[in-house]
């Protein structure tokens, strides 16, 4: 047995059949897997805007969001509108919200004239959102998230998601007293002018009652994924200060 | 244990005290160190490191007199790094939340040293149905210190165990926190689990004698 095994050509013949039934077995199993994946990549999006709408059924602590059957019904009642802005053009697209904003953004190569920027216009409680989505880069991996706002860009709801960040420091903030900290924040200073919200350490308001400062209070052990968030507000949504400038306008 | 004989039984409760994976052969300190921050993560890691390495286990049992011995070292990474793969493509197809909450700790068992520990020195050797349970014990093994220290981490660390205040609200200032308590925020630090391990260790060996080696 053991001279039949030590053999060279044994050996070769043994990597290359075990290669090719792994090789076989992982791409039979992700190719017959992947519609399942992306259509609950597909609702987990809707969740994930609806979410930061405000329509969620959080109860006092923790994330909840709509379930995955509900979703698709609820994207299309709360949804009004979608639209995506191409250098100061904008246009319907109902499916705006399917986007890649990673891809968009290599794409564009920093050349925001180039970027495809998605709108989705909601009505909740009489009340006109827009949520956009943001993406950027904290700790170890991607962040991303969707911020939604009112005609003054005035933070109503967040989520925030990660890839990769450290369990229990940067990946809470997709916890709720991260995230509802934003809600009412401003994204604008007094005089109109686009500041953005930052994640911030020395802020002496650990209850976030001062909703015009511009800062909410940071993660303590997480200051690299904070900056990561404050980065991708500022970065992502000074390209929508435009449009919520026209849309005063009119 | 009426089902297992007095030798399969050992298989299993071997790994839990004297022969524990990570206090006595110090093998997967670095997942103890990464994920026991809390004790949810302490818990699914310790879970999908049992089905990864009683699967793996069986699996390279079973393969084990085909196995040419010049590659077995990268025979067992192929069979570990493909059952993970498995794994988290079936998680994100059937039960996507789960696996977002699981994120990167599934690939990272690929990494854990106790399973081509396990695979090398057992598997390669052992019946399959012998290797199963010594995948089933060492992975509890495992878990049990990893549950043991995400404990410790989470409760002094956040004051909360399972994402539950359990100490009071370290904001409001009730409960513990009323009387001046703090969180102390180095507990949510990857030395101090090496700390916490050490000390079980310490505690583990002053019990019991036999396993202090001689120099």
């Amino acid at each position: 047995m053991s001279n039949r095994t030590e053999s060279n050509v044994y050996t070769v013949v043994f990597a290359i059949i075990m290669v090719l039934v792994v090789g076989a077995l992982l791409a039979y199993a992700s190719s017959a897997l992947s519609p399942k994946i992306d259509e609950n990549k597909r609702l987990e999006k809707q969740q994930n805007i609806l979410y930061a709408m405000g329509v969620n059924n959080n109860g006092d602590s923790g994330v909840e969001f709509v379930s995955t059957k509900e979703a698709p019904e609820l994207f299309s009642k709360y949804i009004t509108k979608q639209l995506i802005i191409n250098n100061g053009q904008t246009s319907e697209d109902d499916k705006a919200y399917l986007l890649d904003i990673k891809k968009d953004k290599a794409e564009a190569g920093g050349d925001a004239s180039k970027r495809h920027l998605p709108v989705f216009i909601g009505e909740k409680d009489g009340k006109t959102l827009y949520v956009v989505p943001i993406y950027g880069k904290g700790l170890w991996d991607a962040i991303w998230g969707y911020v939604s706002m009112d005609e003054n860009m005035v933070v109503q709801g967040v989520y925030f998601d990660h890839k990769g960040e450290t369990p229990g420091l940067g990946a809470n903030i997709k916890e709720r007293f991260f995230m509802d900290d934003f809600a009412g924040e401003h994204l604008l200073d007094s005089s109109g002018n686009f500041k953005g919200i930052t994640v911030s350490k020395g802020n002496a308001d650990p209850k976030n009652l001062d909703k015009t400062d511009n800062e909410v209070d940071a993660i303590a052990g997480a200051t690299i994924t904070g900056n990561g968030v404050t980065a991708m507000i500022k970065s992502d949504l000074a390209l929508y200060v435009p449009y919520f400038k026209n849309l005063k306008n009119n | 244990m009426g089902l297992l004989s007095k030798k399969d039984a050992k298989l299993i409760t071997d790994p839990l005290a004297d022969n524990n994976p990570i206090t006595i052969q110090v093998l997967g300190i670095c997942s103890a160190l990464a994920i026991t921050a809390q004790l949810k993560a302490a818990v699914v890691m310790a879970l999908s490191v049992m089905a990864v390495l009683a699967i793996g286990n069986v699996v390279i049992s079973l393969m084990r007199n085909i196995i040419p011995p010049k590659i077995r070292i990268i025979v067992q990474l192929v069979v570990v790094a493909a059952l993970v793969i498995v794994v988290d493509l079936v998680l994100k197809a059937f039960s996507y939340q789960l696996s977002k909450q699981l994120s990167v700790f599934v690939g990272l068992i690929i990494t854990n040293c106790i399973i081509m520990g396990r695979f090398e020195a057992f598997a390669l050797a052992n019946t399959p149905w012998k290797s199963f349970l010594d995948g089933i014990g060492n992975a509890a093994g495992y878990g049990l210190i990893l549950v043991i220290v995400g404990f410790f981490r989470e409760l002094l660390g956040s004051g909360s165990l399972f994402g539950f205040q359990i100490l009071g609200d370290p904001v409001e200032k009730t409960g513990l926190y009323a009387l001046g308590y703090e969180n102390n925020g180095f507990m949510l630090l990857s030395p101090m689990a090496l700390i916490v391990v050490g000390i079980i260790i310490w505690v583990q060996r002053s019990r019991n004698k036999a396993l202090i080696e001689d120099h």
